[in-house]
């Protein structure tokens, strides 16, 4: 997995709530076996028309965002499936960092497996960020994960929580199942007393 | 030793290993598969030269692509979906886990089929990749949705890291009225929370109402943990639950059984015990409802108006507007007045015996609207073939329905089965977001009764006017 350090770019709002995973990456586009190129599909049907011209209202087609690598997002971003091609989407997209005041439980999980950053924040500093990101491309945020904080275009500073485990992970681009793999000892200790406890398993 | 939420317990029952920050390594007992999300995980382990951990405790089933059309046996036309399936043909082969192809009686809704044959028991750990895993949670076990690579890490490990989720308390204290069955409470449940109002949480459902409930009713609440945002949802397994899982093919017998029964039977929340939140309906109040929206806290009593976007807060009131646009619909309008092009009664929500019986007592002797399009999918090939034993099936085709092999089918529309523009739907499924059941499709979430009344009627109907 790529490293996630210091990333500055463009943000994108869309203050839209509730934006789930069907909006995200429609099911169409679940049928591929691969993990790549979901990033033209990204939120398809807000962003195209049904002939495949694009609607120039979406904040995605608009010249300014086109680039963008961070979303500032309404609440409860990424409910509904447990689709990982969501997350896939949206790193095929470029976007490495997304803001909302909550995200829904397995999207949130999903990110971090795929270099992304989703941050919460309390409803008034997404609001400053999100008036941020609605300046367009000269708005460019920085995002530092190792000091835990984003600075706003006009110099403002936002600190974030993140779990230390999963910042560790991400800082060093570590793959999870070999880090698992090492504690392979506690797996079978726990499955030899298993058989025995609960031998019906 | 401090009394212990039913969660607590089992939580602890799975730590393989704890980390010093309280990150663990979650045991899993047995991992669910289907063909969408599963694809990727298995090159994952091909091109890292891994095998699959713990085949005996891994089951695989294709059910979103699958047709649902009488005549599937000669294959499934889009190539895409097609590839899917024979990946997980090749991948559930290749690597030796359990296995119920597309041609076996036994095949169906992942979520039908591990309860069915019993692997889903009391106090397991359930994980597949795909959110509606929560419906396991029925029989008291932790069972929850996970993406690709955690896919990818239970096969190689048969375990997950986690941290532990915060208790939740769902009580429904008192009895349901006539017309108010399992879909109605979950529902309800997520009009009173919000979508993310469970978010960091595992909920246990409790009180008279659920006690009440069957296997199958149990199943429709915890599946929907979900859509009120929840990691899980979990009922403290009983004589009920027992009594469905005995005799299962994957159920333990003899002395296991015994044993297991022993083990079981501590499964419970110890009184006293610490809930982070509680949420409090009672059973009488709670109505037949619908929703008007695309977001599954769009939930109003089947008796009320579609509301005007000015009464909401904050984000909710761009939200609504857009619903209210997308679903084509009038502020002030009465729900019953809403006309409905299609029924679809199924999926893993609302597949089970139990759910085609309350359609049976709804159309029996009576014949759908007509230029309805209406059909019923059984959540599994046995499924299917108990509604025809008892009769079921006769009465829903003379009644007009369409009687479908077992499969996801519309709840997501990934197979044939979908919405097209601006069709209208009530729908036993679980989301009604923009787009789910088809391209601008507009879904309704109903129970399996209310979806057979408006197909009789033409209408989203109060099932109490019928019954």
């Amino acid at each position: 997995m790529e490293k996630f350090e210091k990333l500055t770019g463009v943000a994108a709002p869309m203050p839209l709530v509730n934006i789930d995973t069907d909006m995200i990456i429609p099911k169409v586009f679940l049928k591929s076996i691969q993990r790549t190129g979901f990033g033209k599909n990204l939120f398809d049907e807000m962003r195209y028309n049904r002939d495949g011209t694009e609607i120039p209202d979406f904040v995605l087609n608009k010249p300014q965002y086109r680039s963008a690598q961070i979303l500032v997002a309404g609440d409860n971003f990424g409910c509904g499936s447990s689709r990982e091609h969501a997350p896939w989407a949206i790193a095929d997209f470029g976007i490495k960092c997304v803001v909302s005041t909550s995200f829904a439980d397995i999207f949130f999980n999903n990110c971090f497996k795929n270099g992304i950053l989703p941050i919460v924040l309390p409803q008034e500093q997404v609001d400053l960020l999100m008036k941020d990101a609605e300046k367009g491309e000269n708005a460019r945020m920085t995002v530092d994960l190792e000091a835990q904080e984003i600075t706003t275009s006009d110099g403002d500073v936002v600190k974030f929580d993140v779990d230390a485990f999963k910042k560790h992970c991400l800082l060093e681009g570590l793959d999870d199942i070999g880090q698992t793999l090492q504690k392979e000892a506690a797996i079978e200790t726990y499955e030899t007393k298993m058989a025995q406890e609960r031998p019906w398993v | 030793m401090s009394p212990k939420t039913l969660y607590d317990k089992i939580w602890d029952a799975h730590v393989a290993h704890e980390a010093e920050d309280g990150t663990c390594l979650l045991y899993i007992d047995r991992h669910l598969v289907h063909e969408v999300t599963s694809p990727q995980a298995f090159e994952g382990l091909r091109m890292s030269g891994r095998k699959v951990h713990a085949p005996d405790k891994t089951i695989a089933v294709p059910d979103h692509n699958v047709p649902t059309t009488l005549d599937r046996a000669k294959g499934i036309e889009n190539a895409e979906s097609r590839i899917q399936v024979e990946a997980l043909d090749k991948n559930a082969k290749e690597f030796g886990v359990h296995y119920y192809p597309v041609s076996d009686v036994r095949q169906g809704i992942v979520h039908i089929v591990g309860p069915e044959q019993g692997w889903t028991l009391p106090g397991m750990t359930v994980v597949c990749g795909d959110s509606h895993t929560a419906t396991h949670g029925a029989f008291g076990a932790l069972a929850h949705g996970i993406g690709t690579s955690e896919v990818e890490h239970v096969l190689a490990t048969q375990t997950l890291i986690q941290k532990k989720s915060k208790n939740m308390k769902v009580e429904i204290p008192g009895k349901l009225t006539p017309g108010v069955p399992a879909k109605d409470i979950t529902l309800a449940v997520i009009g009173e929370t919000g979508t993310a109002g469970g978010t960091g949480y595992v909920i246990e459902y409790c009180g008279e109402a659920i006690r009440d409930l069957s296997m199958e009713g149990r199943m429709t609440v915890c599946n929907m943990a979900i859509e009120g945002g929840a990691r899980a949802g979990l009922i403290a397994p009983d004589e009920t639950t027992f009594a469905y899982v005995k005799g299962r093919p994957h159920a333990p017998k003899g002395a296991q059984w015994e044993a297991a029964l022993t083990w079981w039977k501590t499964l419970y929340t110890d009184e006293g015990a610490h809930f982070d939140k509680v949420v409090t309906l009672r059973g009488e109040d709670i109505q037949p409802v619908v929703t008007w929206g695309t977001s599954p806290e769009d939930v109003l009593p089947i008796t009320g108006t579609v509301p005007f976007p000015e009464d909401f807060k904050g984000g909710k009131v761009e939200a609504a507007k857009r619903s209210i646009e997308y679903m084509g619909l009038t502020p002030g309008q009465k729900l019953t007045d809403i006309e409905i092009d299609t029924v679809f009664i199924g999926s893993c929500t609302n597949g089970r015996i139990e759910d085609l019986r309350a359609v049976a007592d709804v159309v029996k002797g009576k014949k759908i609207k007509d230029g309805m399009r209406a059909m019923i999918v059984p959540g599994s090939g046995l499924v299917r073939a108990q509604a025809e034993e008892e009769g079921l099936a006769e009465i829903f085709k003379e009644a007009g329905f369409e009687w479908r092999l077992a499969g996801c089918s519309m709840c997501l529309a990934m197979n044939p089965d979908q919405l097209s523009e601006g069709e209208r739907c009530a729908a036993t499924s679980n989301r009604n977001f923009e787009g789910r059941q088809g391209y601008k499709g507009r879904t309704h979430l109903v129970s399996p009764a209310m979806a057979a009344a408006a197909a009789l009627t033409g209408k989203l109907t109060d099932i109490r006017e019928l019954i």
